[in-house]
């Protein structure tokens, strides 16, 4: 079998344009951490509110400047569904579905995850800027799905 | 002597071999369906763009998420899949002779049962009994028989499949010793991917789905099948992607008067694409728990690997042009491009198909680069990403098919009337894709979800920006949207046309002759038994683990949802 030398060319570009952007993704995600959501903790989707943390959905100071949010996505809104940081603050995010798949996404943002029943998602976040943050759900969850949404108020 | 390969009549009074007229109405049967299937699909995208830009309210007898669902289904699997046994079926005969009776029977079996299971799932998209979307993700529980009609549908797929597989195998075993036609050899690529895809969504709906919603078991492992979805939902994606890249290699260097580069790099590039489009399916699952972000990254390799094919097949199908562009007196660097036959849909569909697939590629490789997936997921980034590659590189080039497959098959000519439509129908497409998946990738950046129905989210500020773009704007997509639904009811005429209206005479299945090279193509590419093994390594490499821990590892199960689809 014959490759022609400007193909050779072509797919030594190609292959090599593959590996970089492979290697810049690697990097990124193992040696600097900058994974996708991939949280492994599990709970009873039909009973989330029985067990911590989603016994008491809401938000807890873990520090001075870090909170954790606890949130219980349904069908068609967030539990709780607003929330107030100080700006500066990080928060975590630890997500799950009492019902059906959902998603967590804060627009212009990099939080952007899927919650699924039985799972526990999670993302962080730090809020430099103060303003309305619009929390919605942008996985297809019912005929109420474009009503879905919470905020995130970020104050002074 | 330009374009002397190209004119019309030349095209009608070259006549070769033909598809055997029994073979002929069992593709014509596919071609009804498809485009019946593909205007109903085309008008439900014109109200999902003018619904979502705030410009007209449905009926309350009629849902947003239910239209949406019946332009995928319609679409995505309907028009693509009986527009692809079409093509299929004919060019099997065409290439390999009539097929036999026993077989042309068993081809009608598979019409039958893909057909009965369309019409199920169909009926009950019209009850709203289904309104789960084409990706029907548990735990949201559409009406039991939706998934038995899903079922039917790939049955009769698999019937149709076996078909093929039965024509090409029988000429194999009639010629010993010779190389295979490139179109059998890339029809058995193309039903083999499709065979071992379908494999996980029968498990999916036959162990999981189907007991689940019949209520013979409770609960649903929701991980686990989405999982299994998407090593289907992959796949997919290239089961209609190849029959575009067959008609790219076999037939396009007919059109344009030339012959195509490699056989040996042809067959190459699509054991390439069975081998590496199945286990890959976690990129798109990035962003959901439960999957581990090594096995995360590892099929997301293997997802890049699949990119190499498509890099082959763009330095195949562009070394052919300028072959035959120089081999017609073209010169410079790129002067032999005036030799190509630009007036010629035949060619220019699919030709703009190509191009487009060059933003839709890259856009494939942003949305596969793992953590930078969080960008785009789920936004309508995603929703102009494949309505680039399946909604104008395959559409584009199916239609481009149309044009001689059609006529062929229904003895009728291809008139310079048609070509004229053709020409504009593509220019069309074109640009109403140009605004509506345009300012989709953009508005998806800014963080609009996919398939929601019309919202401003209590009129944020966040949300109301999609409204109040220039360009990124619902509005631009609906204007899109319209001028698409006008190219769609174009060639809706174009079938009608060349079915029915188009003056009686011949057209040309065009199929090029063999490679120079074809000669010398090793005889380990009709080695399937080796290229089955090794895709069946590569799953099992890429999926045991983790579905084993999915498996054994599972949290409680999800009960039915069927309150919150209506």
């Amino acid at each position: 079998m014959h490759l022609h030398r400007y193909e050779k060319i072509w797919l030594t570009f190609g292959i090599g344009s593959l590996v970089i952007f492979l290697t810049v993704l690697g990097v990124s995600a193992f040696a600097f951490g900058q994974q996708p959501p991939s949280h492994m903790a599990k709970v009873d989707p039909q009973n989330v509110r029985d067990a911590a943390p989603f016994d008491e959905p809401g938000l807890r100071q873990i520090n001075e400047t870090t909170y954790q949010a606890n949130i219980i996505a349904m069908a068609f809104t967030y539990q709780p569904n607003k929330i107030e940081v100080p700006v500066g603050s990080t928060v975590r995010f630890h997500v799950t579905s009492s019902d059906v798949v959902h998603s967590f996404t804060i627009p212009n943002t990099n939080v952007n995850f899927m919650v699924t029943p039985g799972h526990i998602n999670m993302a962080e976040h730090t809020f430099t800027e103060a303003g309305s943050y619009l929390v919605l759900c942008n996985e297809y969850c019912g005929t109420g799905h474009h009503y879905m949404q919470m905020t995130i108020e970020v104050v002074e | 002597m330009r374009n002397s390969a190209l004119k019309v009549e030349d095209y009608n009074s070259n006549i070769g071999t033909t598809v055997a007229p029994k073979d002929a109405k069992l593709s014509m049967a596919h071609i009804y369906i498809a485009f019946s299937a593909f205007l109903v699909g085309a008008i439900a995208g014109l109200l999902q763009g003018l619904v979502r830009g705030g410009m007209i309210e449905l009926p309350n007898w009629l849902g947003y998420y239910q239209i949406l669902t019946a332009h995928g289904v319609l679409l995505a699997l309907v028009f693509t899949t009986y527009f692809i046994f079409a093509f299929l079926f004919a060019g099997m005969s065409r290439t390999h002779g009539a097929f036999s009776d026993r077989l042309r029977k068993l081809g009608w079996t598979g019409f039958t049962v893909l057909t009965i299971g369309t019409l199920l799932a169909a009926i009950l998209i019209i009850l709203n009994e289904a309104s789960v979307l084409y990706t029907f993700y548990a735990p949201l529980t559409a009406h039991p028989l939706y998934y038995v009609g899903l079922t039917l549908f790939v049955v009769g797929s698999w019937i149709s499949g076996a078909t093929l597989l039965g024509h090409y195998f029988g000429w194999k075993k009639a010629h010993k010793g010779e190389r295979t036609p490139l179109f059998g050899y890339m029809t058995v690529a193309t039903i083999v991917l499709w065979i071992i895809a379908c494999l996980g969504v029968a498990v999916l709906v036959l162990l999981q789905m189907i007991p689940w919603a019949f209520g013979l078991t409770d609960e649903i492992n929701v991980l686990l099948s989405r999982t299994l979805f998407w090593y289907f939902g992959h796949p997919l994606v290239y089961f209609w992607l190849l029959p575009a890249y067959i008609a790219w290699y076999v037939s396009i260097p007919k059109i344009i008067g030339g012959k195509l580069f490699s056989d040996s790099l042809a067959r190459m590039a699509f054991v390439l694409f069975l081998l590496f489009s199945i286990p890959v399916g976690f990129h798109h699952q990035l962003m959901e728990s439960g999957i581990s972000e090594m096995w995360k990254f590892i099929q997301t390799v293997l997802t890049f690997v699949v990119i190499v094919p498509s890099l082959m097949t763009a330095f195949s199908i562009f070394g052919t042009f300028e072959q035959t562009g120089r081999a017609k007196g073209g010169t410079g660097i790129l002067y032999w491009l005036h030799k190509l036959p630009w007036k010629d849909v035949r060619f220019f569909a699919p030709f703009m198909g190509m191009i487009i697939f060059i933003p839709a590629g890259a856009g494939g490789i942003i949305n596969a680069s793992f953590q930078m997936n969080a960008v785009i997921h789920n936004t309508l980034w995603v929703v102009g990403h494949f309505h680039l590659t399946v909604g104008s590189t395959v559409l584009l080039t199916f239609f481009g098919i149309s044009y001689w497959l059609i006529p062929h098959l229904t003895g009728r000519k291809f008139t310079p009337f048609l070509n004229r439509l053709g020409m504009v129908q593509t220019w069309l497409w074109a640009i109403g894709m140009f605004f509506m998946s345009g300012a989709m990738h953009l508005i998806g950046l800014l963080g609009a979800p996919r398939r929601t129905a019309y919202t401003t989210y209590q009129n944020h500020p966040d949300a109301l920006v999609w409204f109040e773009g220039i360009f990124t704007n619902y509005v631009t997509i609906a204007i899109g949207g319209v001028i698409l639904f006008v190219a769609a009811v174009m060639m809706f005429y174009n079938f009608i046309y060349m079915t029915w209206l188009a003056p009686k005479g011949d057209t040309e299945f065009p199929i090029s002759e063999p490679a120079e090279d074809a000669s010398e193509t090793p005889k380990v590419f009709e080695n399937w038994k080796l290229w089955i093994g090794i895709a069946i390594v590569l799953i099992l490499f890429a999926y045991t683990i983790p579905i084993y821990d999915m498996i054994v590892n599972a949290p409680p199960g999800s009960p039915t949802f069927d309150f919150l689809i209506k």
